[in-house]
């Protein structure tokens, strides 16, 4: 493998309260190659978008990287000053958001907000921004793109949006992109033109791409890896055939067993009884122990170890074996 | 089986105006949005109809005409024969209306904060002078609450148990007919399957039925014995789940359901469709998907295409064959 254009080492945020100090991130670590798409799936609350935020250097106080490491091309950015980390920020690593509508400011024509990151990043004249700034919105397939250059936020379209969004993600040439939920606000036909259009500019560029989503149908369309979050910990992580097709963490079985597949016919759903603990309340041992189908006192008392499992990990100390969920 | 409910024509123009002032000084026509449009459709006892489409299709404008909580511009929903907006016994009235409950999707807003649960489930009972004794506890058993819940808040409870007390709540005045809004869509997958098989198991003791209003397909395919597919306030195409989806007739389901991400297809390239939803204001003349119809020819943006049937597919297009 060539050397990974982000590596994040166990790393931990922390949010103190009064109460007590809650884990959101518990010992995450993961790698990605260039061009690479990581696709992180959890449910609400499991720390898929709190990891994205602290490796762009995003958190919310009073939350904060409290361990571990994370490495940008060879560079260590966890420890950044915030002037520095700014210039990380758009430059190496491009964000896109959930909702289009709020992340552009919606009293600047999108053709100054695309031009104002160029001129911030990129060593070029205005007359030159102008130029790449058109280059993007054409690139993101967006029509007319020269009148639309003088167009404000409102007057797109939510699925426009998302491409100029994209737009300006890409427009400084970042090596490494983070996707929150991309597609999570638009109807299914713009969702699969958004995917399309994310996959296609990110093999042209080789940018890789860490999307986090909720969505397993997504995930297996675009992502080349999967990551699996449960309650601020990584369940388990692999090839996105082998984590979707044989997976070895009880918590991504049950998840992939609950989903309605389109092919399946109408017999009863699976599903995982209970509901994912909250931060503050979480059970000792393995975080999944109290609603999965193996748990004995190993689980109760130690949490699930990482486990090599072929060309990716799975932290568990009974991991379902390949043959049964083949 | 019989008809449950009957929707015939039914038709819902909203004034999206500027005030009056505005139009007198700005000299602008009225502007008028057809969110349903001349939309026929019955359901039978004891089954599940869905009803999909993308947002703007107008499928949660038929849910609230079908419960009453909008008046129908044109057209008519009958439940047992029985049109609520022309009755005018009000014993009949209030017989056929309290056979009709809705669950919503967001289950954080529509259950009041400030009332204990006990008292959200059995207001559809008490607010008719019924008899609630007893009543919340069994409903919280019946859908895998504790009795004991009924004392507490909402806030104290998580997305997925809040919607089990949506749930209950719409059984509370035992209906015949539950129109489900989205009742899935805020939840996560794990918790989404849950609350399916709930609802799964109670159509079958308790013989509802339901009007099941979606976006996504694959729980539409789980859930529904009929699924009806909506664009731009139009019924384009109506048909049982494994017809829709292994022979979808019109070009808009295809589409559909080529874009639809899939877990069973891992890597998959699709050619994504092209262009969005038109403005309902200003609708396509004919056959409204005409501008993103890869079979549009003249008479699609002539004329309006009829539903027809094809095999038994009800199909509402010039070009669908068998």
């Amino acid at each position: 493998m060539t050397d990974p254009v982000l590596s994040v080492k166990n790393l931990v945020v922390e949010i103190p309260t009064r109460r007590a100090v809650l884990r959101p991130v518990d010992d995450v670590s993961y790698d990605i190659a260039p061009g690479e798409i990581l696709g992180v799936v959890g449910e609400s609350g499991a720390g898929k978008s709190m990891t994205g935020n602290a490796v762009i250097g995003l958190l919310d106080r009073p939350a904060h990287i409290a361990g571990g490491e994370i490495w940008l091309k060879g560079k260590r950015i966890d420890n950044l000053r915030a002037d520095q980390m700014r210039k990380v920020r758009g430059k190496e690593i491009g964000m896109i958001f959930q909702d289009p509508l709020t992340s552009l400011n919606p009293l600047l024509r999108i053709g100054d907000q695309l031009e104002e990151t160029i001129l911030e990043h990129l060593p070029v004249s205005r007359a030159e921004a102008r130029k790449r700034a058109l280059q993007a919105l054409e690139e993101v397939g967006i029509p007319a793109a020269a009148e639309r250059l003088g167009s404000y936020p409102h007057e797109f379209s939510g699925g426009m949006r998302q491409r100029v969004v994209i737009a300006l993600a890409l427009c400084a040439e970042p090596s490494l992109v983070i996707a929150d939920e991309p597609t999570t606000a638009l109807d299914v036909s713009v969702q699969a033109q958004i995917i399309a259009l994310l996959k296609r500019l990110c093999r042209e560029r080789g940018t890789s791409v860490i999307l986090v989503t909720h969505d397993m149908g997504v995930i297996a369309e675009a992502a080349d890896r999967v990551a699996v979050m449960y309650a601020g910990r990584l369940a388990e992580l692999g090839p996105v055939e082998q984590v979707l097709n044989a997976p070895r963490h009880p918590y991504t079985d049950g998840l992939v067993g609950s989903m309605p597949m389109a092919s399946a016919g109408k017999e009863r759903l699976r599903q995982i009884p209970g509901s994912m603990p909250r931060l503050g309340s979480l059970p000792d041992g393995c975080a999944f122990h109290p609603r999965c189908p193996k748990a004995d006192a190993e689980c109760r008392q130690n949490p699930g170890p990482t486990l090599d499992a072929t060309g990716g990990r799975a932290a568990c100390w009974f991991p379902v074996s390949q043959e049964v969920s083949a | 089986m019989s008809t449950l409910v009957s929707i015939r024509n039914l038709t819902r123009v909203f004034d999206v105006s500027k005030p009056w002032l505005n139009r007198v000084l700005e000299n602008e026509p009225k502007r008028l949005l057809t969110a349903v449009s001349d939309v026929s459709f019955e359901v039978e006892e004891n089954t599940v109809y869905a009803l999909v489409g993308e947002s703007g299709s107008g499928k949660s404008t038929i849910g609230k005409m079908l419960v009453g909580l909008l008046r129908p511009s044109e057209g008519e929903v009958e439940i047992r024969g029985v049109n609520l907006a022309a009755e005018s016994d009000a014993k009949t009235v209030d017989q056929i209306r309290s056979d009709i409950q809705m669950i919503f999707q967001d289950p954080y807003a529509s259950l009041n904060p400030r009332w204990r649960v006990g008292d959200i489930i059995t207001e559809p009972v008490v607010a008719r002078g019924g008899d609630a004794t007893g009543l919340a506890a069994k409903l919280l058993e019946q859908v895998g609450l504790a009795a004991e819940d009924a004392q507490k808040f909402p806030h104290e409870f998580s997305g997925g148990q809040r919607q089990r007390i949506g749930v209950a709540r719409a059984l509370a005045s035992n209906p015949k007919l539950i129109v489900c809004d989205e009742p899935t869509s805020a939840l996560d997958v794990s918790v989404q399957a849950q609350v399916l098989n709930l609802m799964s198991d109670l159509k079958d003791d308790l013989g509802l039925t339901y009007l099941f209003i979606s976006h996504d397909l694959t729980v539409v395919r789980h859930m529904a014995d009929v699924i009806g597919v909506l664009y731009l306030g139009r019924l384009v195409e109506e048909a049982d789940p494994d017809a829709l989806f292994t022979t979808p007739k019109h070009p808009y389901t295809q589409m559909l359901l080529a874009a639809a991400p899939r877990m069973d297809q891992i890597g998959r390239e699709v050619e994504p469709p092209k262009g969005e939803i038109p403005d309902p204001i200003n609708p396509p003349t004919g056959c409204a998907f005409h501008p993103r119809c890869p079979l549009a020819t003249d008479v699609c943006k002539q004329k309006r295409p009829e539903l027809r049937y094809v095999g038994t597919t009800r199909v509402a297009c010039h070009h669908a064959e068998g």
